[in-house]
């Protein structure tokens, strides 16, 4: 039999309810082999024995009704963890602990799962390449010394590596998306209000939106089914009639209508990339979609837009952590000595520098040139994709306009590091589901993903898209467990 | 009660070298609105609470949490538009408000900065030289932040977050008003209309009801404004008046030596009767007011304005005119008696219990009399009277009916304090019925006159002061029970 940490979630589920394997059994496979991966540095926060009691539990009382029944379950260090500390990959809540639940984190317990630890990710989700964490760099099982993307890094590392059978990320500006597309693995953004964000450290409020990070599309078809609902308790959570995503997932996509916009072609992106879309398009041709032109015009103002937008609301959002409540504080003689010392030892450097950004950007004076007419620009965007989707169901797209590339190569060239998101973040801007699924290699043999994004709420659609085309396409990463002892 | 119309000029001027100056004041008034929990949490509001036992883990801002509009907070706010004949705006905007300070866990306060919930109003005031028109130019919904505490622990300064959060309305008045004695009519008659209406209970010594008071003077006559100065966080009507008077004073006193007035933020000293500077207009804070992502925009449908229009009781303007149509009082007596509700409710329910053959005169003055007196005397609200409604109804009724006179009234009133008894019952346990059987009074006169034969000869040769020696005697020997207007008629006849 294969190893039980190589199984996707949907055989894990089976055997699990089969009986032919034990949660306690599927919880040891992965807390031995994460034991073994220490060097990847996924993880900020181990739960690996507690797990395993609550596995054992579940054994012997257990419920094959639920949708994750007894599956251990790794998640990004920015859900909020009853008791257990919850970093954002930041010095500033290096000592946090919650006293309650995200929601997202809460609907998967609720559905059997049972929480493995806490994954590392760049500090407050800033980062396409989880370096800017505060607890080190997340190596990329594909290769030595490469990213694993960001910020949900420590999460894409994980799942490529074997350490969790699927696990659950943020995405803010392409968060999920490019480092499924660096780890060949499968990420995927719902639309905005699909996923409570109550519990979840917050980057930028109204970009944020979590999602199901997997090995394949189906598995992430039913995390998407768990952690998908509407809650009061977050006022942007949006009550719509969800699907059964993962029953509801289907390879029959004959005529839908697929459009490829031609702002995506962007100056300078490398030729493997360009004919990984045609290839992309080829074998969304074969799965029987009707493959269609199309423009979205404001698209290269998305980046400048996001990089308005996202820092205005994370230098609002990150206010709350001055060293009075809780977190880092550090001792000084006065309360503003106080907190500029807790805060300039608390962050880092690129929140410290986004921070800036967003204060300037609302400062009096300079609101209406920037954040206002970045609102109004995102506005647009949005407009671009409603009027695209006259004509198609879903759009295809290449993920990044690159593969993963080394540690330290892009750290000290912010603006370079920003390019990564310039696909992912129009999609965020307008608040749509987008999945990136792995499509092939460049000419390293590091993974390439292509991105699908569909109409609000139309999750499915997306799913069964990538459904089809990731049986066309038939990716496997190859993995050679390098960093093992 | 004090202060209304006691006086019969309410302007005020600065004299200074030939210049006469008024002053122009506007005011900012928050007032905490009356609500179980928080406006964006469900934590209590309750007030005196051990420090920070009412705080959620939103009121605290802890990672992760968001707000949630609390809608009865959205209904309380929208009610004080409608009776402050305000706009009422279908869509309002949430913002930030971003600064650092110990008592403000989120780093930001939740406001409503370019779309408050409620638009253009006014009130009307009642002043000696007749009534006038403040204009009201919006209200917002907001969060109050904690409180900061500077004198327990010598070295550190606490916080108590149980305010955190709390609903605040904040009014903003046009600078419409001119003087102390304005301002002090303005406040009452906003938290007037608030009690009337259930969103505020105007408490100020708990803080529920603060103002920021914009001052600047300007030659009278002038239509420009002058620079203006804010003074912050003002929480009683007598020091907003104190405040007034000296910073006034202090902008004519730099005009006159030919200074210029910084436009500046600055606080009002109690003790030292003084305002003092706080921050120029140049270290004004940058609040980076954004709408706040995590709230959506809050959509009024002209439904549920209306719905709440027909939950709206009567208010002062429209009870005190009613008073004056169906009660015949004088526009004086009425301004008195609903300018609180409890007052009005009060005296109300003393005209239902006199039933028909009620004296409206007679409960106007027993109210604003000997009532108000003994409120003042124990320094209690109305809504404690030691009397009832129903008992003082059936003591007026006795006055009314010749039962008792209004002097032994008086008697009976004092009785009446101790535990709220009967009257009727005090009348017969102390066998104080009014003597108004004409026969028994005549004997009794008759007496008199036997007694006193020269007395009555004096008094028929022209010495009519000795008229009130008969009454008093009549009085003294009915055991001051007799009916003074019979005592009166009978005299005369006999005499």
């Amino acid at each position: 039999m294969t190893e039980i940490t190589s199984l996707s979630l949907f055989e894990l589920i089976k055997n699990i309810k089969g009986k032919k394997i034990s949660s306690n059994e599927i919880a040891k496979s992965f807390v031995d082999r994460s034991e073994k991966s220490k060097k990847l540095n996924t993880y900020v926060t181990e739960n690996f024995e507690n797990c395993l009691k609550l596995s054992k539990e579940f054994d012997n009382n257990p419920n094959f009704d639920l949708k994750l029944p007894g599956i251990p379950i790794a998640v990004k260090d920015l859900f909020c963890t009853n008791e257990l500390r919850t970093t954002a990959g930041s010095n500033i809540l290096n000592n946090f602990v919650p006293t309650y639940e995200s929601t997202v984190t809460q609907n998967i317990w609720n559905e059997g799962g049972i929480l493995l630890g806490k994954l590392n990710c760049d500090e407050f989700a800033m980062g396409s390449s989880n370096e800017t964490s505060f607890f080190g760099n997340v190596q990329n099982p594909i290769a030595k010394d490469l990213v694993p993307g960001g910020s949900s890094g420590g999460s894409s590392s994980a799942v490529a590596a074997n350490l969790t059978p699927v696990t659950i990320g943020t995405d803010t500006g392409g968060s999920i998306r490019q480092p499924a597309s660096f780890t060949g693995t499968v990420g995927l953004k719902p639309t905005y209000g699909s996923c409570s964000r109550y519990g979840i450290v917050a980057f930028a409020s109204s970009l944020d939106q979590a999602g199901p990070m997997s090995k394949d599309v189906k598995d992430s078809s039913i995390l998407l089914e768990v952690i998908s609902s509407f809650d009061k308790k977050d006022s942007t959570s949006i009550d719509f009639k969800r699907n059964n995503y993962s029953s509801e997932l289907t390879r029959n996509i004959k005529g839908i209508k697929i459009g490829i916009p031609k702002e995506y072609r962007v100056d300078g992106m490398p030729d493997e990339i360009e004919s990984l879309w045609k290839k992309g398009i080829e074998y969304a041709k074969d799965c029987g979609a009707e493959i269609i032109d199309i423009s979205l015009p404001h698209t290269s103002y998305a980046l400048p837009t996001y990089y308005i937008v996202a820092p205005a609301e994370a230098s609002s959002n990150l206010a709350r952590y001055d060293g009075v409540k809780y977190g880092l504080r550090s001792s000084g003689e006065s309360l503003i000595d106080m907190y500029e010392k807790t805060r300039s030892e608390g962050f880092g450097e690129e929140v410290k520098r986004r921070i800036m950004i967003g204060t300037y950007v609302l400062s009096s004076g300079y609101y209406d040139a920037y954040y206002l007419k970045a609102q109004k620009v995102r506005q647009l965007i949005k407009q671009d994709f409603d009027q695209a989707y006259n004509k198609v169901d879903a759009i295809l797209t290449p993920s990044t306009p690159s593969s993963a590339f080394k540690i330290g190569e892009k750290s000290n060239d912010p603006v370079s590091m920003y390019l990564n998101d310039i696909f992912t973040v129009p999609v965020n801007l307008a608040g749509l589901p987008g999945i990136s699924i792995p499509a092939g290699t460049d000419k390293n043999n590091y993974p390439l993903g292509l991105q699908i994004i569909g109409k609000p709420f139309d999750e499915q659609t997306v799913l069964n898209i990538a459904y089809s085309m990731e049986e066309k396409i038939n990716y496997k990463n190859n993995i050679t467990d390098w960093w093992m002892e | 009660m004090d202060g209304i119309m006691s006086k019969n000029n309410s302007k005020y001027l600065i004299e200074r070298n030939n210049n006469v100056y008024e002053v122009v004041i506007g005011l900012e008034v928050h007032a905490q609105v009356t609500s179980n929990s928080k406006l964006f949490s469900s934590s209590s509001t309750k007030f005196g609470a051990e420090p920070n036992t009412q705080v959620s883990l939103v009121d605290a801002a802890f990672p992760g949490m968001l707000p949630v509009i609390n809608e009865y907070c959205v209904k309380q706010a929208i009610k004080t538009g409608i009776g402050l004949k305000a706009k009422i705006n279908n869509k309002s905007v949430f913002d930030r408000k971003n600064y650092f300070y110990a008592d403000l866990p989120q780093g930001y306060q939740i406001s409503q900065y370019k779309y408050p919930i409620v638009g253009e109003g006014n009130v009307i005031l009642d002043m000696p030289e007749g009534q006038k028109q403040v204009g009201i130019e919006r209200l917002h919904l907001e969060q109050d932040a904690g409180k900061s505490i500077h004198d327990v622990d010598p070295s550190n300064t606490l916080v108590d977050l149980n305010r955190s959060g709390v609903a605040l309305m904040e009014i903003v008045s046009k600078p419409d008003l001119r003087s102390p004695d304005e301002v002090n009519a303005y406040i009452k008659k906003l938290r007037s209309i608030m009690r009337y209406l259930g969103t505020c209970d105007g408490n100020m010594q708990e803080g529920s009801l603060r103002a920021d008071v914009n001052v600047s003077v300007r030659i009278k006559g002038s239509t420009d404004l002058g620079t203006r100065c804010e003074i912050k966080n003002v929480n009683s009507i007598k020091f907003m008046q104190m405040a007034i008077i000296y910073e006034a004073n202090r902008q004519v006193d730099l005009i006159e030596e030919g200074d210029e007035i910084d436009q500046e933020t600055r606080l009002f000293d109690t003790k030292k009767n003084e305002t003092r500077s706080m921050r120029s207009k140049e270290d004004a804070h940058d609040y980076r007011y954004f709408p706040d992502p995590d709230l959506l925009p809050l959509e009024i449908t002209d439904e549920f304005i209306d719905q709440l229009k027909s939950e709206i009781p009567e208010l002062p303007d429209d009870k005190k005119k009613r008073f004056i149509d169906e009660f015949k009082i004088s526009p004086y007596e009425a301004t008195i008696l609903v300018s609180d509700i409890d007052t009005a409710k009060y005296f109300e329910e003393v005209v239902a219990k006199m039933g028909k053959n009620r004296d409206m005169k007679l409960a106007v003055n027993w109210i604003t009399g000997e009532l108000f007196a003994v409120l003042n005397n124990k320094n209690i609200e109305i809504a404690q009277s030691p009397i009832s409604a129903k008992n003082l109804a059936k003591l007026i009724n006795l006055i009314k009916n010749g039962t008792i006179s209004g002097k032994i009234a008086k008697t009976i009133f004092e009785l009446m304090l101790d535990g709220d008894i009967d009257p009727q019952i005090i009348v017969e346990e102390k066998g104080l019925k009014q003597q108004s059987d004409p026969k028994a009074l005549e004997a009794l006169i008759d007496k008199i006159i036997n007694d006193n034969r020269e007395k009555a000869i004096e008094y028929k040769q022209g010495k009519e002061k000795l008229f009130g020696f008969f009454v008093g005697q009549a009085m003294k020997a009915s055991g001051g029970k007799a009916n003074p207007q019979l005592i009166n008629e009978i005299l005369k006849k006999k005499l």
